[in-house]
């Protein structure tokens, strides 16, 4: 088995109008032996960035800290805040620097991009472990649930969802997706980004 | 292979080792004691690939009572779980990666909770009501899913404990005979004999 599916775990990011949505599972394994159902892998990057890094647990934790430290680097020397688009970038480079060693992530990535005008565009984008973005104007999937995962998502989504509709069909997507995949699953997290607020919710699944 | 527990209860975290020092199939030794106090509130029980054990444990108790030293106050858990994270993480893409796994009990004082996390030799972390490692996970995990209780008072942890040693006495072909138990609350840590 590949060390992509040694701990198990799987994200998801959708748009919607003027929103997006980002989940994750909660299981962490040593294959098939459950050993956390409280292991979040998404993470606040900015106020209107998150970012879900689906893989290898010990890289979960590692890439977290050092785009952790790179972010706030650029915080501190531009004095401005990153935007998502940018910050894809940083998360592209990082991975494509340990290019012949890779982390063995998968990130994903949901957030508003501020226009010069003023207002927001929804963004989200995916990467390979080395670094390869994808960008999707609908959704992004990565994790050991990936295959169904898109399954799911390519019947649920539709354009231009509202925040509430949004989470309806993101958790449904994911809890309905991770049932069918034995490495991931035990509980999700679901972050819904709007302009004005962060809405996270917890969501029971099957314990099974 | 070596066999951990480790749960947490009202204001307290347990952690069980067995004792037995084996080379292949011969047991050298049955009162080794594989759990080091790393600090006045801070436990740590380590399994894996003998020499490296012992090494990254001496490695990881001289830093944080470095740490203690330089600043007059040790490591809060959460920090001192990170630190050995980060360590196992950078040892793992290095020439020679310590396999080393760990469980850390501790008790913050700050916020008066016990802490236990699960460390694997990767620099995988993951904060945990209960966990275990080697082939008694197999069995204890299940039975902490169903008797372990967040709120429950020391004889009941032990009680629980007990129920965990006694199932893999029983089903494992090579069940470990002896286990050491240390136990860190508000007041330290101490031993405690089953």
């Amino acid at each position: 088995m590949s060390i992509m599916q040694y701990n198990g775990g799987s994200t998801i990011a959708m748009v919607g109008k003027d929103c997006v949505a980002i989940a994750c599972d909660l299981r962490l394994g040593n294959q098939a032996l459950g050993i956390s159902s409280n292991f979040e892998k998404i993470f606040a990057m900015t106020e209107r960035t998150y970012i879900g890094l689906p893989g290898l647990a010990t890289d979960v934790t590692t890439l977290h800290e050092q785009l952790r430290y790179r972010l706030n680097m650029y915080t501190i020397k531009e004095e401005r805040t990153m935007e998502p688009e940018t910050f894809i970038h940083l998360v592209s480079s990082t991975l494509y620097e340990k290019r012949w060693g890779p982390y063995f992530i998968e990130p994903v990535l949901a957030g508003l991009q501020r226009m010069p005008g003023g207002s927001f565009r929804p963004f989200i984008a995916s990467t390979d472990l080395i670094g390869c973005i994808n960008f999707a104007k609908d959704f992004v999937v990565a994790g050991t649930a990936s295959e169904k995962l898109f399954g799911v998502a390519e019947g649920l989504w539709e354009p231009d969802l509202a925040p509430e509709d949004l989470f309806e069909t993101i958790s449904q997507t994911l809890l309905n997706a991770v049932d069918r995949d034995a490495y991931s699953g035990w509980g999700a997290v679901v972050y819904v980004i709007t302009e004005d607020k962060v809405i996270k919710r917890t969501l029971k699944g099957r314990m099974d | 292979m070596d066999i951990s527990f480790a749960l947490t209860g009202k204001g307290y975290v347990i952690v069980a080792a067995d004792t037995t020092a084996a080379r292949s199939i011969v047991k050298m030794k049955s009162d080794e004691d594989k759990i080091k106090v790393l600090s006045p509130h801070l436990l740590m029980a380590f399994s894996g690939e003998p020499g490296d054990t012992v090494n990254f444990a001496e490695y990881v108790e001289r830093n944080l009572r470095l740490y203690h030293i330089r600043h007059t106050y040790a490591l809060r858990p959460a920090s001192a779980a990170s630190w050995i994270r980060r360590s196992l993480a950078e040892s793992l893409r290095s020439r020679s990666p310590y396999a080393v796994n760990l469980l850390l009990g501790g008790y913050d004082t700050a916020t008066h909770t016990p802490e236990l996390y699960w460390v694997d030799y990767m620099g995988t972390l993951t904060s945990v009501p209960f966990g275990a490692h080697g082939y008694g996970s197999y069995f204890a995990l299940s039975l902490l899913d169903r008797y372990h209780d967040p709120e429950a008072n020391l004889e009941e942890g032990l009680a629980t404990l007990r129920r965990c040693i006694d199932e893999v006495s029983k089903r494992l072909v090579v069940s470990p005979g002896k286990y050491k138990v240390k136990v860190v609350d508000k007041d330290g840590v101490r031993e405690i004999e089953l």
